[in-house]
């Protein structure tokens, strides 16, 4: 080995150190695939599913996380396997929610109700439909990846890093699943901690002013919710179950300041045009894995909310208040993408096109007519695996060369092959090419937009024009042109079997919900029907559902 | 038929998987024997399919349902009749020998494999264009084409310009794509479906009906077609989106004969003569589709005038001849459009082979002032290109001339419109005779005027370049004669073969008026012959002179009218600007910014006053509490009272 540099020798431990864990890596791929795949025939083979699918997968990461804190400190590669076994374990457990979802109903299934604070009219009660049932697949896989791509790069603190990662887990999913909104709250409060410690302990240099930034941003929503909360409570007959609201039909006035209460907390989640500017620096400052579930499953709870309580609770006010949630979803849209263009940091340039790419999720969510609503929930999981990928990127090549400014790269494509061929999947995934995920959701989400309102679609297809742009842009400047001479002379290798590994899964989702996108837009037919009549049929006054009754 | 029609796409595409996952480790310097057998089969059974067609069996089929969402249903098919065959014997044999002339052109190259891929992956594209028979389908071509396209030009990408120009010609290309994306969503709204089969036996209902715009009345049909046409803009490089294809030239030159001459360029022709039931409906529509074309067939053999990269001036060359063939769709002569959209293929991308081949010979020269007198040293070459300019300018018995010729005849039939643009295409026909032969005199006649090491290593290419030459030489000779017209004995077998799909404009005017357009076509192209060896051959210094003289027009020429420098100044650099000085400096770090930082700022002012009233007594906390609990209290009776 030549000493090319005073740090030459860490080189050579690193590498070591990766050759090791690619081979433990493989392993695992082998051996727990195959108890997998075992495992998950046992499942198929019985009749009934002999465990409570939606407990298991919230509880095995926060019972793991438990584990985890008990294991000793010295011991890091137990530390990462078990993580890395239980995200898998977690992700094998809940694969009965894709074989065994019934796609004909709009219901809740697989309920648990369980009385919890009966005094309060509290419950433990959860289940999924199939607004929500993509989001908990898609964290259980996310957060598998999160620990494969963190596997080297996370150097201190290893064993709070994975428990926190777990704590994340249980939580996300949680969120998706609960039927009461006093756990709903627990949990969508509870999730904001880890989160907050991710980007605050593991992230960048200014890491404290992005985690207070993202953690007081998200309060001050999730407070307004809080007191919307609360009012529902006490109008629904004391009770905070989420299906019993739904079938309860509240005063127009107060549905408006209802939805304007709860609105505060998703649309900052989301986050909507004026208040995204948290993301970008949250983003940036956070680690591969915190970018990932942030980008990935965090502010999809935003549009998630919209969908499962401002829609089917408020249905009026949601109706009402459409045409201005469309129009701060074409202003995200478009403010975003220019946006991107004056951008110099690569994560911020992703971070900001999140910000146009949920733009067109509310645009879809808010067109109120099936193509919006399913193009906006397929946006949401698009938007989960293509810019989770780009994140995963952006941290693979940030390990090596500790940049992220585009300046310091050029011509990567000559040093990494098949990392820019990866890197190129996602970028084409993200303008929306066909073929690719992108471009259903996209598609779909424009045809929504523009039969609830020509112009709102017309301006939100600008936002593909621009999205070629920044994305052709940023490619151009990191992978083509000649070879940056900061990227020579460190012996930096291409991706190893681990990374890629862990690409390979949105790579294939890529093209598969590019290709046959019915798959996954099956699942929520029967639930967005459901929900698109709700809000259509409500407000109706009594009296003229009488007579159109009579006049049948 | 439906036994292998899929196979005509699919190959291509295993060939692409197979040299994108293994060319690095298995298939290397072998990858074009897997490209090019993938392609060869499209290549046979596209015969097949001409075949079965020619015997009157067309086919619709459905594959499976691509994306089904509400009422929103589409499907993955295909739609084999006469307009689809015969794009795909274009698009299989120029894309075959292409792949058969890169083996030799692109030997050596350290991207070898990815580049036979990529070539595998824009036959498949093209083949899924053309074959489609829904909307969205066409799209999913129409924009992987372009991904193609943008991979290819940018090909050795290490270049600036090369990256630059692959960049340019895809956001350009989302432009026009804009339009037609809208143009799709509209139909749907209006038909209810995208697949063709609906939409044509539907589309006559829409007649009359009106949309409401900015204050005005459209016509529906009207805006439809304009939108999609908006698409065809794009692809086809059409006034105002033209400034890409020169551009794109910046890649290898098989890849400008395959993709900007022969195929991609020609979808947005392709797709307007597919829609010949819809456009038929709207007369504007049909008159921007017209003049759009005869403008550019204009303005773009003009700048080929003064060009001096062989390249450039075949590329321009390119955008005139694809004018010609949107001024045929826009009189109503569709079959003419895409009967000249197949001899174009042979000797368009004859030109750029020929010009490919040049360019080996000269290391990569492609000034032509700084060539001459290849003549003697690639004979082959120069015979085969000499065939094409011939075949391009229309002389006689060549393939240019029939397709052209029936451009010409149809567009003088086509009332006001149709004289027009007759006049403007009768025009280029001496603009284009002049520049091609301009490149001939240049390039092959004449003393050399590179440099001696460039001299010194002048030599006729490989035969595996040389045979493909020859055989799209045979092309731009004979592929006419399918369409022979009955004035001059033949049968006008193309025109009647298209008129199932595509009709058959109503000619009124007799056979010796036909006979004085193709006379005066002829004479045009010959003086444009003349005026050429007048200027290069025997008074080399009146272009000189001339350019001298006229050097406002000049210059203009030469800078391509300003266009490029025109877009820079009113979209690239506002929006530059908006995006880095406007947004990221203003409104979001100034004023959210601001206003967000400036809350906690507020509250930190206001705990400061509220701290005075933290006094430290016991008893006025107690009292404070009291009170509180009091109004909370309250307040919970009465919500709970309600």
């Amino acid at each position: 080995m030549h000493d090319n540099g005073h740090n030459s020798t860490e080189h050579t431990v690193e590498n070591g150190k990766k050759g090791q864990s690619c081979y433990q890596v493989l392993t695992a791929v082998f051996i727990i695939p195959t108890l997998a795949i075992l495992f998950f025939l046992g499942i198929l083979s019985t009749e009934q599913i002999k465990y409570p699918v939606l407990s298991t997968v919230i509880f095995l990461p926060i019972a793991g996380a438990l584990f985890i804190f008990l294991l000793n400190r010295q011991n890091e590669s137990l530390i990462k396997w078990s993580c890395l076994v239980i995200s898998i374990a977690n992700f094998i457990l809940s694969m009965p929610l894709y074989t065994r979802f019934d796609k004909t109903t709009a219901n809740m299934q697989f309920v648990e109700r369980h009385d919890w604070i009966p005094s309060w009219g509290v419950k433990y009660a959860l289940g999924v439909d199939g607004i929500s049932v993509l989001f908990v697949l898609l964290s259980a896989l996310l957060t598998i990846l999160c620990v494969t791509v963190s596997w080297t790069s996370i150097k201190d603190k290893i064993k709070e890093f994975y428990a926190a990662l777990l704590l994340i887990e249980g939580s996300m999913i949680g969120v998706f699943c609960s039927l009461d909104l006093f756990l709903f709250y627990i949990l969508w409060e509870a999730m904001l901690i880890p989160m907050y410690l991710l980007i605050g302990v593991w992230g960048g240099p200014n890491r404290i002013y992005a985690a207070i930034k993202f953690f007081l941003f998200t309060l001050v929503g999730s407070l307004l919710m809080l007191v919307g909360i609360i009012v529902l409570y006490f109008n629904t007959g004391n009770s905070f179950d989420i299906l019993q609201m739904m079938k309860t039909n509240y005063p127009y006035n107060m549905q408006i300041l209802l939805f304007w209460a709860f609105f505060a907390a998703f649309a900052v989640k989301v986050p909507m045009f004026p208040v995204h500017t948290w993301l970008p620096d949250a983003h940036t400052e956070a680690p591969t894995a915190g970018s990932v579930i942030l980008a990935g499953i965090l502010i999809k709870m935003g549009a998630y909310g919209f969908l499962r309580f401002n829609m089917p609770l408020f249905p009026e006010a949601t109706k009402a208040l459409a045409p201005a949630m469309m129009v701060l979803s074409v202003v995200a849209i478009i403010y975003g993408a220019v946006i991107c263009l004056g951008q110099t940091d690569l994560k911020r340039l992703i971070a900001y096109s999140s910000v146009s790419h949920m733009g067109f999720v509310t645009l879809g969510l808010f067109a109120l007519n099936p193509q919006g609503i399913q193009g906006g929930i397929l946006q949401m999981v698009n938007h989960g695996i293509v810019t989770g990928a780009l994140f995963l990127c952006v941290g693979i090549i940030y390990e090596r060369t500790h940049t992220r400014q585009i300046a310091d790269y050029g011509g990567a494509a000559t040093v990494f092959p098949i990392y820019s061929a990866f890197f190129m999947v996602f970028t084409l995934a993200s303008v929306g090419l066909p073929g690719t995920n992108g471009f259903i959701g996209e598609f779909l989400i424009i045809l929504g937009g523009f039969t609830a309102s020509n112009l709102m679609g017309v301006l939100a297809a600008t936002g593909v024009i621009i999205g070629a742009a920044y994305m052709l842009w940023l490619y151009q400047n990191v992978f083509f042109v000649e070879t940056n001479p900061k990227l020579l002379g460190h012996g930096y290798g291409d991706m190893d079997s681990r990374e890629i590994l862990t690409l390979l899964p949105l790579l294939i989702l890529v093209f598969w919900i590019g290709v046959y996108p019915n798959t996954f837009l099956s699942f929520m037919d029967a639930s967005v029907q459901n929900l698109i009549e709700r809000v259509n049929t409500a407000g109706q006054p009594q009296v003229a559902q009488q007579i159109i009754e009579v006049i049948k | 038929m439906e036994k292998y029609v899929v196979l005509i796409p699919l190959l291509p595409l295993i060939g692409f998987f197979i040299n994108i996952l293994l060319g690095r480790a298995v298939t290397k310097d072998k990858a074009h024997s897997v490209a090019i057998l993938a392609v060869f089969g499209s290549f046979l059974f596209s015969l097949m399919a001409f075949y079965e067609v020619a015997q009157g069996n067309t086919l619709n089929y459905d594959v499976y349902s691509w994306v089904v969402c509400g009422n929103f249903k589409v499907t993955i098919g295909f739609l084999i009749d006469q307009l689809t065959v015969i794009m795909l014997i274009v698009v299989t044999t120029v894309s075959l020998l292409v792949h058969i002339y890169s083996v030799g052109y692109m030997h050596g190259d350290p991207g070898y494999y990815r580049f036979f891929s990529y070539l595998n992956l824009f036959t498949f594209s093209m083949l899924m264009l053309v074959t489609s028979n829904n909307l969205l389908q066409l799209y999913l071509g129409w924009e992987a084409v372009g991904l193609c396209s943008y991979f290819l030009i940018g090909y050795w990408y290490q270049k600036k310009t090369a990256a630059d120009a692959g960049k340019k010609a895809f956001i350009v290309n989302r432009f026009g794509d804009f339009g037609f994306g809208i143009g799709v969503i509209v139909i749907f709204l209006t038909i209810g479906s995208i697949q063709y089969s609906d939409l044509f036996s539907k589309v006559g209902m829409l007649q009359g009906q009106t949309v409401y715009i900015m204050g005005y009345n459209v016509d529906l049909i009207t805006l439809i077609a304009l939108l999609l046409f908006c698409g065809a803009v794009g692809k086809s490089a059409q006034i105002p989106l033209h400034v890409w294809l020169p551009d794109a030239m910046e890649g290898p030159t098989p890849v400008s004969a395959l993709i900007h001459a022969a195929t991609m360029v020609t979808a947005g022709v392709f797709m307007v003569a597919r829609f010949n039931p819809l456009f038929n409906l709207s007369e504007v529509a049909m008159n921007v589709v017209a003049i759009t074309g005869a403008l550019t067939a204009l303005f773009a053999a003009t700048i080929a005038l003064v060009q001096n990269d062989i390249k450039r001036i075949i590329a321009y060359s390119t955008c005139s001849q694809l004018g010609y063939m949107f001024l045929a769709c826009g009189v109503g002569a569709y079959g003419a459009g895409i009967f000249h959209l197949y001899t174009h293929a042979f000797f368009k991308a004859l030109l750029f082979l020929g010009a490919g081949s040049v360019m080996h010979a000269m290391a990569g020269e492609l000034n032509i002032q700084k060539m001459g007198g290849l003549r003697k040293y690639m004979p082959v070459t120069y015979w085969t290109f000499l065939i094409a300019s011939l075949s391009i300018a229309g002389i006689p018995g060549l393939a240019g001339f029939f397709s052209k010729d029936e451009i010409l005849w149809l567009a003088y039939n086509g009332g006001t419109t149709g004289k027009i643009v007759w006049i403007m295409g009768t025009i280029v026909a001496g603009l284009t005779a002049f520049y091609s032969f301009r490149i001939i005199w240049l390039t092959f006649f004449g003393k050399f005027r590179g440099t001696h090491e460039q001299e010194h290593h002048l030599h006729e290419s490989p035969k595996v370049m040389t045979i493909p030459l020859i055989l799209l030489a045979i092309g731009a000779v004979a592929a006419g004669w399918i369409g022979i017209p009955t004035v001059l004995g033949g049968g006008n077998w193309i025109g009647h073969f298209f008129e199932p799909v595509l009709g058959h404009p109503h000619v009124h005017a007799g056979h010796d008026e036909e006979w004085m357009v193709m006379g005066i076509s002829v004479a045009v192209a010959l003086t444009g012959i003349f005026v050429s060896i007048l200027f290069y051959v025997w008074k080399p210094d009146i272009p000189k002179t001339l350019g001298a003289k006229y050097k406002a027009i000049y210059t203009t020429l030469w800078n391509k009218y300003y266009i490029d420098e025109l877009y820079d100044f009113i979209i690239v650099r506002p929006v530059k600007w908006t995006a880095s000085c406007l947004l990221v400096d203003i409104t979001d770090t100034k004023i959210i910014e601001g206003i967000v930082n400036g809350i906690p700022k507020g509250i930190a002012a206001f705990g400061e006053k509220i701290r005075k009233l933290q006094t430290g007594y016991l008893q006025h906390y107690a009292i404070s509490m009291a009170i509180g609990l009091f109004v909370i209290l309250t307040l919970v009776l009465i919500a709970a009272g309600k």
